[in-house]
């Protein structure tokens, strides 16, 4: 098919489409991380940091495991599940340490999150070697049913042939989009987003309610990291997380803080982000600098209210203090 | 001694004596720099629990830091001349501070500048020196201002937060200044980027600035050390003094502090709020551009692409750790440029270099939170406790 010049083919439309959902994961999951965070009152700068060293440390850990000799993680699904757990957990302790620092040190948010994102390049770089192999990454969960040459082979090449972190992130989306509009958990964690006095005064305790979502909060960013190097990428890079966690968090503001809303922003700069590895597949020949820089050009715009005005919960970024 | 004392008492309130005055300036001193002295300490010790960690030796590792920073001329400059671009990139992030606004942008105004002053620096030829080296920190300090003004700009008229779209306009920088010295592929059908030095073999960068816009040198090491100190420290130092000044004893900064600390009330006295704040963060790109053009015409003689990788991360440290006092500045961006000098040495012990962000992170944390630091040691001092910047995302 020949539109305005551009070769469009089935294959360059698969590999785009892949690329999107590949770029839109760790997004996605750096979004609801943002979104916990932003809906219990406490801005989240530090997902990137957070999502790098769960990167890691679940990366190490798959380097450990995969060492000759620990036999007893034989099983490749064990080893990692283990994995990903650590990458998890790592995302959640530093969820909790953010939210100390914020809560009962009363550092600014912002500050707090400056920290974690430099302590966290400064970690993994300093205990990161390049001689660690692993045993392999992730393998994808339901592997394409139908054959070569059918029409449904391509549409089962986008929708299979993923690993189980991509299709639990979609499962993530809709339970938070569920437990925050429908259980009381959610109610609580919205009032205290928009007014922990009242929420206190009612008897809901702020301080325990942010903690356990920041953990929560951190944990998803985890999840995040574990994807990159452990069903994405396979290995580690030092910064390999390149702005993905400031990504997510224009892409919450553009979904308005709504899981939901986000994940659909998260798809467009995964969309953004692929084309720039996609274009040359179309024909195009433009200098992929500058295509690098739409996605950030138009978190940009999109945080400029181009495309219509969000409001943030009302107490976000303000220190809360128990009387 | 009684006598005195009660004749004292008759005239009234006693006169502090001179030296009283400087007994109490000294403990006033003292206690604002404890905190930041006892965090420094603190880093420290927990970067020698890592250094243990990774089975080195921490003496080693700080002794080789210290030596190479400081015990030899050549160590001693570099520390210098990587002290003066983060002087103006700590201003850049303390000056947006004290309007209260987080700049993390200084990395790609930086850039920005970096790139202006080597085009204006190898573009115009035939200019007398001193003109030169004007003209391409000029357009350095203008790049940065822009660059820094429209974060500035959206922030006061679309309520953008600065913290993101700062640190989006970094990667847009960068991605624009790889672009622009990037060498085109190999079969020709992207062109070079418009920067770009054929003559540079196979490494991107811009063509080398003329001798007429290095900057000239103050101090030659002796032989066979080729960096010498140029004049970048003290346009640095000069650059401080201004601001401080600008800020402390003119309206323009008064109003600057006013809209940092309130800005309803700024915005109630008379203070064109939006208009300051467009200013400020045109004011700290402005600095930020210097740095870079200090970093290009004064080291480098060339932009090259990461020249100057994690100087915006430092900065931000540079300028907390001297609570956005841009005399402080001097001083902490003299020990980080220290550091990153010493890194070199400290790495032939087997030490990453990578442990001093984690030192710079550690820091920054007990500086902002220096309940801890109280705790840890239990000393009360009358601390200012942390700073404010979180006013949410599209609020003002």
């Amino acid at each position: 098919m020949d539109i305005l010049g551009i070769t469009i083919t089935t294959g360059a439309v698969i590999a785009t489409l892949n690329a999107t959902i590949r770029q839109a994961i760790p997004i996605t999951l750096g979004s609801q991380s943002g979104l916990l965070s932003e809906r219990s009152s406490i801005v989240n700068i530090g997902i990137e940091g957070m999502m790098l060293m769960a990167a890691f440390s679940g990366y190490m850990m798959n380097s450990y495991l995969s060492g000759s000799d620990i036999s007893t993680f034989a099983d490749d699904n064990m080893r990692l599940g283990v994995c990903v757990l650590v990458g998890v957990l790592t995302g959640g302790l530093m969820g909790l340490f953010h939210a100390l620092l914020c809560i009962r040190y009363k550092v600014d948010h912002i500050i707090s999150g400056t920290v974690v994102n430099i302590l966290a390049a400064g970690v993994t770089g300093y205990f990161y070697n390049a001689q660690t192999e692993t045993k392999g990454k992730i393998p994808p969960l339901i592997s394409n049913p139908w054959e070569k040459g059918d029409f449904l082979y391509n549409v089962g090449a986008v929708l299979f042939d993923k690993d189980i972190i991509t299709y639990l992130t979609f499962v993530i989306v809709g339970f938070i989009a569920f437990a925050l509009f429908r259980t009381v958990w959610g109610l609580r964690t919205r009032s205290i987003g928009e007014n922990p006095r009242a929420a206190d005064t009612l008897g809901i305790n702020v301080y325990r309610l942010q903690y356990t979502n920041l953990f929560f909060s951190g944990a998803l960013a985890g999840l995040a990291g574990a994807y990159l190097t452990l069903a994405d990428v396979g290995v580690f890079e030092r910064g390999m997380t390149a702005g993905k966690g400031f990504i997510a968090l224009a892409v919450m503001i553009f979904g308005k803080w709504h899981p939901v809303g986000a994940l659909m922003g998260a798809l467009l700069f995964g969309f953004l982000t692929a084309l720039q590895s996609q274009l040359q597949f179309f024909g195009i020949v433009v200098p992929h600098q500058l295509v690098a820089l739409i996605p950030y050009a138009v978190t940009v715009i999109v945080l400029a209210g181009f495309v219509g005005r969000a409001r943030p919960p009302a107490h976000v970024g303000q220190a809360y203090e128990v009387e | 001694m009684a006598t005195i004392a009660k004749s004292g008492a008759v005239k009234g309130p006693p006169v502090p004596s001179i030296v009283t005055k400087i007994v109490n300036s000294l403990r006033d001193l003292s206690n604002t720099l404890l905190i930041p002295a006892l965090a420094i300490l603190t880093a420290i010790l927990v970067g020698s629990v890592m250094i243990l960690l990774a089975g080195r030796d921490p003496i080693a590792a700080y002794t080789g830091l210290v030596e190479g920073a400081w015990l030899e001329p050549r160590g001693l400059v570099q520390s210098l001349l990587k002290t003066s671009p983060l002087i103006l990139s700590g201003l850049a992030v303390g000056f947006a501070f004290k309007g209260g606004l987080f700049n993390i942008g200084a990395q790609g105004q930086l850039i920005v500048g970096s790139v202006a002053a080597a085009w204006a620096g190898y573009a115009f030829s035939g200019l007398p020196s001193w003109l030169h080296i004007i003209l391409a920190m000029g357009a350095a300090a203008l790049a940065g201002a822009l660059w820094g003004a429209i974060p500035g700009a959206l922030k006061a008229y679309s309520g953008a937060h600065e913290v993101i779209t700062t640190i989006m306009f970094n990667f847009i920088a960068s991605r624009i200044a790889e672009w622009m010295i990037s060498l085109g592929s190999a079969d020709g059908k992207i062109p070079a980027g418009p920067l770009a030095d054929p003559n540079s073999g196979a490494i991107s960068r811009t063509k080398p600035v003329l001798d007429s816009a290095r900057l000239p040198v103050v101090f030659e090491v002796p032989p066979p050390s080729v960096p010498n100190l140029n004049i970048g420290l003290f346009i640095a130092v000069a650059a401080a003094i201004l601001i401080m000044l600008l800020v402390n004893r003119t309206t323009f900064g008064f109003e600057l502090r006013m809209v940092g600390l309130n800005p309803s009330a700024a915005q109630y006295a008379g203070v064109n709020v939006k208009r300051m704040t467009i200013s400020t963060m045109a004011i700290a790109g402005c600095l930020a551009g210097l740095a870079g053009a200090v970093q290009t015409l004064g080291i480098n003689g060339y932009y090259e692409a990461n020249q100057s990788l994690g100087l915006g991360f430092d900065s931000i440290t540079v300028s907390l750790l001297a609570s956005n006092n841009p005399i402080g500045i001097m001083f902490s961006a003299f020990m980080f440029g220290s550091m990153d000098q010493g890194t070199t040495r400290m790495q032939r012990t087997g030490v990453a270099p990578e442990l001093i962000l984690v030192i710079q992170a550690l820091i920054l944390m007990f500086i902002a939170a220096p309940q801890i630091i109280r705790w840890l040691y239990r000393v009360r001092v009358s601390g200012k406790g942390g700073q404010k910047l979180s006013t949410g995302w599209g609020q003002r």
